[in-house]
């Protein structure tokens, strides 16, 4: 095997794997730490975040949009304050809310936003204030076998709006 | 008394080990520094990534694309009675990501090409090459060692990202057309679960440890053998023993110590 | 006379684990002279070269080649110190995955920058000096014992040493190859005009290329002188060597802990019948 034969056979070995990697980065992993790099800070503040977690995505209309940026405790009001990224060419009106979801019956969590529709957009580092605590499932079952246990035939509807906050407008 | 005779055995090995270990270390420091020498040549560096990598591609490729396939239906079959099976491309990936495709590639590179390396350099040392090449005053650490420390460690996780990604495809085309998952769900419930640093970096550098790892056992069981034909046999043996443990044992802390 | 010493060797010691392989020797090799060592096979020989090399350390006395201690200097001192000499080993340890020319041209590829066409010249010119310039596209696979050695040899002197160590050199060959390499030791010693230094115990061939010789046997020099002065030597050790007689000073039998009829169990029969 002569020197010209091996450097080309190493250069396309690493080629291969400089592609393989870029082919993983892109369509296996998600880059969003790095999509999202540009991105401006919405706050929003829930009574329970449930498991959501740093680096959970925020969906509009099923879109991821951003992540999770951090999660901590306001000490005055007891509330859960969630940080998230936001896509910088999305431009959310003020009256715009924001849910904690679940993916699927067991799948993770995620903030869903519904845009609300006010003029005024919400500035960087703004704070929406129409949200909707996750939904803890097992106090919702609790409620549902209690309710039957009661015989009431009204128990099924107030599970949900036990946990509900305000119910954004435009749903 | 014979039941506590493990004590003074237990001291006789320690005894012998602590020497080997240390000229071990020392020969994996001298190795790794020897790139800086006069001796070291890109050359022969490129020729061992050659063999290493581009001549271990062809298995690789074949092992990863089985292991994908195997994942694509066990992952299927587990998660289908959950309803689950969306989750299949993340569970087929983060799979591969995280452990398979990094503890694979290394147990078969300790197969093939650190046997292959144990064999070489004690055969050298059993036809008094190496003492040959230190009376032209010819370091071998720089000349034989260096190079193929280095190439391990380059190489390894090349072969594991394509592991990886080969891996992948194997799983998709289990997944999508065999078993009906919905294509979009598998790729993007993969997407959104799938770091780029904690998972797929973190995997990479697993396989570079794993390279260093194997190479310098494989290196250092040859160039400690025994000159003579039962000798080398032995060595190649203890080689792809050692080093196999050695990266299951390693996967273990690193995992802890990475994805914790 | 000691100020043209290449190699003064002085209460020499050497032990591998609690086996002392050499136990007190003395040498001194005069500058232009192929010297033969001979002794028995285990006797310690390679042990000798190796530490004159300044790849074993001696446990104690001294070695001083060129006026230096191998076992004192620095590694890169003692690499400067090898490149000029140069060491034929006894299975020849050509580097299998290089043809003939480039086992040949690998020192000097290692230790210069050399145009390809000076190179190319320097390497044809040892490999016609042992005869094999058609063999250099050749693999050492290729090659019979007798031409692995030379071409062994052609490596060995290809950076011009002033002292040419000789393993065995004769073992394992034909007698023509023998005499080709016999003759090729002497002839490359003058043109050189290096020191060799051989090692054997083919005691024929040796002598008859030598100019001195030392007999090694016990871990120590039991005799030296000339060739002719060694065989007229009275000493019984010495003679038993030259004679090639099987036993003598040096025993047939190993030395074993047990009699042989303790061994054979015997012992108990003998004992009971008297």
């Amino acid at each position: 095997m002569s020197n010209r034969a091996v450097d080309w056979w190493v250069g396309i070995f690493v080629l291969l794997g400089i592609a393989a990697l870029a082919v993983l980065a892109f369509r296996v992993g998600n880059l969003s730490g790095f999509q999202y790099g540009q991105g401006y800070i919405l706050h929003a503040d829930f009574n329970n975040v449930g498991s959501l977690k740093v680096r959970s995505p925020v969906k509009l209309g099923g879109v991821t949009v951003g992540e999770v940026t951090g999660i901590r405790i306001d000490p005055k009001t007891f509330q859960a304050e969630v940080s998230m990224r936001i896509d910088p060419q999305l431009k959310l009106p003020v009256d715009t809310g924001a849910s904690i979801y679940t993916q699927g019956l067991l799948g993770e969590q995620y903030i869903a936003i519904q845009p609300g529709g006010m003029p005024q957009d919400l500035k960087p580092g703004g704070t929406i204030t129409l949200t909707q605590s996750a939904v803890n499932i097992d106090q919702l079952i609790g409620q549902m076998v209690f309710s039957k246990a009661e015989g009431g035939s009204g128990g099924s509807s107030s599970g949900s709006s036990a946990n509900a906050i305000p119910n954004p407008p435009g749903q | 008394m014979s039941a506590l005779d493990f004590i003074p055995e237990l001291g006789h090995r320690v005894r012998e080990s602590v020497p080997r270990l240390g000229a071990a270390t020392r020969f994996l420091v001298l190795g790794l520094g020897r790139p800086f020498h006069r001796h070291f040549s890109i050359q022969q560096w490129l020729r061992q990534v050659y063999g290493f990598g581009v001549l271990s591609l062809a298995l690789m490729v074949v092992a990863a694309f089985f292991t994908g396939m195997v994942l694509g239906f066990q992952g299927y079959y587990a998660l289908v009675r959950f309803g689950a099976t969306s989750a299949l491309g993340t569970l087929v990936a983060l799979s591969l990501l995280r452990e398979l495709g990094p503890v694979l590639t290394a147990l078969l590179f300790a197969g093939r090409a650190g046997s292959a390396l144990t064999a070489e350099i004690a055969t050298m040392k059993a036809t008094e090459q190496l003492s040959a090449m230190e009376m032209m005053a010819v370091d071998p650490l720089a000349w034989v060692v260096a190079p193929r420390l280095w190439a391990a460690v380059f190489t390894v996780p090349i072969l594991c990202v394509i592991f990886d990604l080969v891996g992948i495809f194997g799983g998709y085309l289990i997944a999508v057309p065999v078993l009906g998952v919905d294509s979009g769900t598998f790729w993007s419930q993969m997407q959104s679960n799938v770091s780029f640093r904690g998972d797929i970096l973190n995997g990479l550098f697993k396989a570079l440890c794993f390279g260093l790892v194997v190479a310098w056992i494989a290196a250092w069981q040859g160039y400690s053998a025994q000159p003579t034909a039962e000798g080398v046999g032995n060595a190649t043996t203890r080689s792809v023993v050692a080093a196999s443990l050695a990266v299951l044992g390693l996967d273990f802390i690193l995992t802890a110590l990475l994805f914790s | 006379m000691a100020a043209s010493d290449l190699i003064e060797i002085e209460q020499l010691r050497f032990s591998r684990g609690s086996h002392r392989v050499l136990d007190g020797v003395d040498l001194r090799v005069r500058q232009g002279a192929v010297v033969a060592v001979l002794g028995a096979s285990g006797g310690g020989k390679t042990t000798l070269l190796n530490l004159m090399a300044g790849t074993l350390r001696p446990d104690a006395g001294s070695i001083r080649v060129q006026g230096r201690e191998p076992a004192k200097l620095r590694r890169s001192e003692l690499f400067a110190l090898r490149r000029s000499m140069g060491m034929l080993f006894q299975h020849s340890a050509l580097f299998t995955d290089l043809s003939v020319f480039e086992n040949v041209a690998f020192p000097l590829r290692r230790h210069f920058r050399l145009p390809e066409t000076l190179l190319r010249k320097l390497v044809l010119m040892k490999l016609e000096a042992v005869g094999l310039r058609g063999a250099a596209t050749l693999r050492p696979g290729e090659l019979s014992g007798g031409m692995g050695r030379r071409v062994a040899l052609a490596r060995a002197v290809v950076m011009d040493p002033i002292l040419i160590f000789y393993d065995e050199p004769f073992t394992g060959l034909d007698p023509i190859s023998v005499g080709i390499i016999a003759t090729l030791i002497r002839r490359l010693n003058d043109a050189l005009g290096a020191t060799s230094i051989v090692v054997s115990h083919d005691v024929g061939e040796t002598f008859s290329i030598a100019d001195y010789g030392f007999i090694l046997a016990g871990g120590k020099i039991i005799a030296q002188g000339t060739p002719a002065e060694l065989r007229a030597s009275e000493s019984p050790l010495a003679q038993q060597f030259l004679g090639g007689r099987p036993d003598g000073p040096v025993p047939f039998h190993y030395p074993s802990a047990q009699s042989f009829l303790e061994a054979m169990g015997l012992k108990r029969w003998e004992a009971g019948r008297s």
